[in-house]
């Protein structure tokens, strides 16, 4: 295998038969830059749909109020639901174990001011869990803490583009920021995948909120991720334990509609997975019946290349080459060939989608890409396939008769 | 050198059974030049090719340098011919991608031969057919003359006891013709065996000796007065 001579031999055959070499490269090659290509685009598509989750982390569960619409136990309908910081704490203290973040939210709206540019954003107050749940990335500074809780501070995080809105080219970090005639310290600067609107965001601590504006425990959300260890069933059944828990505290009917809503993205996400799954497999067998024609190509083009050759092998053999030396050229030959073209289609392919990018967003293709995994399981079924394609063609080289072959004008 | 005893070689023709070799008994001995001569279909191709180990008698001893050839699998054969025999044809068979050094090379490839020393023995060769300066020319870019020339020197390179020529001018003109034999002749006279099959009458007049086959016999084993071609060249 590792014969000096012999590869030289072969680096002389293929280098003077470019055509047949080139044409047995190029099957394979194209073969792999298709495969390599359709899992990337296949990736790209799986990337897209994971995406419209990660906003969030996938295991949120939202608890929202409303209004009740049926008549329960002596009370109206039409009843406005009031959560609470004790609604929030019910949460901590009942589910512990289950509950991995758990934050609630305060909605409101603000014009803020820094110098001569002003914008009115949506805030949110929220405990410092929040981040998590929602994923927030911290560009600067820190994100809300415990303390700013306790001590209800005025300290408030802002999204990458309010930043870019109002700040220009400054630094917002530790400059101070009037919303609503209130001055508020930032200290942290974030961003988040979801999109411009939830980088138009101003977060701050929910007791400061509430001690600002009507010194009262209102709440308006509550958004918790359960604890990951359980599974689909389990967390579909927690969501229906909390919903349950929620409308025995409020006195809901248990099938009023609109009082709780209680929903999580485990059902969505389980049934997505099920397509991506089928997606998947669809894209994973074209691109390996793409492999296989590949292959099969190669074999063929080998085979041809035997016959094509079969004088020559006749006098290598009268000279004194025996079956095992044909053999062995006639494989290292095609996997050469196969290992060399196939990679060179790989390359080429993760060219070509680096270059798609994120060009093919709109089309449900997001960052296209293979992994390394695949590229090493790819390089062994080149070298495999090259193997493969050249075992038949060569032992039938290896049976040629010198006369026969000789007589082979 | 080679002893051949009661060789027979049928061929399988659809139904047909066609008897090629009738039981031949023959034997050549170190540093003779013998012309096998017959028309088409006398069987000397055949009688080459089982002396060559390129193909198999059905029945008969062969004996070469005292070596019994007899069911020897192909990487035994493949042995054999490198370290036995060489081989010069009609249409040449040099290797057309391979430059003349190379192709004289080839055969001291098979026998693992350090490059460097495989160089240097083509060389050698190419130069003892007056070759030297084509060296690095293809095939295509050689004259037929020059191209058995090549081949000879390739048969030669491996250093063989027997040289087999099958119609080793059959596919020249006459001049051209006489100039390898002159070659031929010059080999046989260093002492190498050799063994040239020919219908041409001037060719084997050449030889020192002419075995005359026809329908699958030998009618004839005469030693004649060696023709030098050198006198026509």
């Amino acid at each position: 295998m590792f014969d000096r001579d012999r590869w030289q031999e072969i680096f002389e055959a293929i280098g003077k038969n470019k055509l047949r070499t080139f044409l047995s490269g190029f099957t394979v090659a194209l073969g792999i830059l298709i495969f390599t290509i359709l899992l990337g685009l296949g990736n790209g598509l799986l990337n897209s749909f994971l995406n419209s989750f990660v906003d969030d982390a996938q295991n949120v569960i939202f608890i929202r109020a409303g209004r009740t619409s049926k008549a329960f136990k002596g009370f109206q309908e039409n009843r406005k639901i009031q959560f609470e910081n004790e609604d929030f704490e019910f949460i901590n203290s009942n589910y512990f174990g289950k509950v991995e973040y758990a934050t609630p939210r305060i909605y409101r709206n603000g014009l803020a001011k820094y110098k001569k540019e002003s914008g009115n954003y949506s805030i949110r107050a929220v405990h410092p869990d929040h981040q998590y749940l929602e994923k927030t990335i911290m560009m600067k500074g820190r994100y809300l803490n415990e303390a700013d809780l306790v001590e209800r501070t005025k300290n408030i995080v802002i999204g990458r583009l309010i930043e870019k809105d109002l700040f220009k080219n400054e630094n917002a970090l530790g400059k101070n920021l009037d919303v609503d005639g209130i001055a508020y310290k930032i200290v942290g600067v974030f961003q988040d995948s979801g999109g411009d609107n939830e980088e138009r965001i101003l977060y701050m601590p929910y007791k400061t909120v509430q001690l600002l504006f009507g010194n009262n425990e209102d709440l308006d959300q509550i958004n918790i991720s359960y604890n990951m260890a359980m599974d689909t069933e389990q967390a579909i059944a927690f969501s229906k334990k909390i919903e349950e828990d929620f409308k025995k505290k409020f006195n809901v009917s248990p099938d009023d509609q609109s009082a709780i809503r209680v929903r999580s993205f485990v059902e969505d996400i389980k049934e997505t997975m099920v397509i991506l799954g089928g997606i998947y497999a669809l894209i994973f067998v074209v691109g390996i019946g793409t492999l296989i024609s590949g292959v099969i190509g190669i074999g063929n083009i080998m085979t041809f290349s035997i016959k094509e050759r079969t004088k020559e092998l006749g006098i290598r053999k009268a000279l004194g080459a025996s079956p095992k030396s044909i053999i062995a050229m006639v494989l290292q030959e095609s996997v050469l060939i196969t290992a060399v073209a196939g990679y060179l289609g790989l390359i080429l392919g993760m060219l070509i989608l680096k270059l798609i990018g994120n060009s093919l967003e709109e089309f449900f293709i997001l960052n296209p890409k293979v992994d390394t995994g695949v590229i090493v399981v790819a390089t062994i079924t080149l070298i495999l396939s090259g193997l493969l394609a050249g075992y038949i063609p060569a032992r039938r080289a290896a049976k040629i008769k010198p006369i026969i072959a000789l007589r082979d004008e | 050198m080679i002893e051949i005893k009661d060789l027979h070689k049928s061929y399988q023709m659809g139904s047909n059974s066609l008897h090629v070799l009738k039981g031949i008994n023959f034997s050549v001995k170190e540093g003779e030049l013998v012309a096998i001569m017959g028309s088409s279909g006398s069987g000397k191709s055949t009688l080459l090719n089982i002396l060559g180990m390129l193909d198999e008698a059905d029945t008969g001893s062969y004996f070469l340098d005292e070596v019994p050839i007899k069911g020897l699998n192909e990487t035994k054969a493949a042995q054999y011919r490198n370290k036995f025999l060489g081989f010069v044809f009609q249409s040449f068979n040099l290797i057309n991608y391979k430059s003349a050094l190379e192709n004289v090379a080839l055969p001291l490839y098979y026998q693992r031969k350090k490059r460097k020393e495989r160089t240097e023995k083509a060389m050698e060769y190419l130069g003892k057919v007056s070759l030297a300066e084509w060296a690095t020319h293809l095939p295509s870019e050689l004259s037929g003359g020059q191209k058995q020339r090549v081949a000879i020197a390739r048969a030669l390179a491996a250093d063989p006891k027997v040289l087999l020529a099958d119609e080793p001018t059959g596919a020249l003109d006459s001049k051209t013709s006489y100039e390898v034999m002159d070659i031929i002749q010059g080999i046989n006279d260093e002492g190498k065996t050799i063994l040239v099959v020919t219908h041409e009458e001037d060719i084997a007049n050449m030889c020192k000796r002419i075995v005359h086959l026809k329908d699958g016999v030998i009618v004839e084993d005469k030693p004649v007065e060696q023709v030098r071609a050198s006198q026509y060249v």
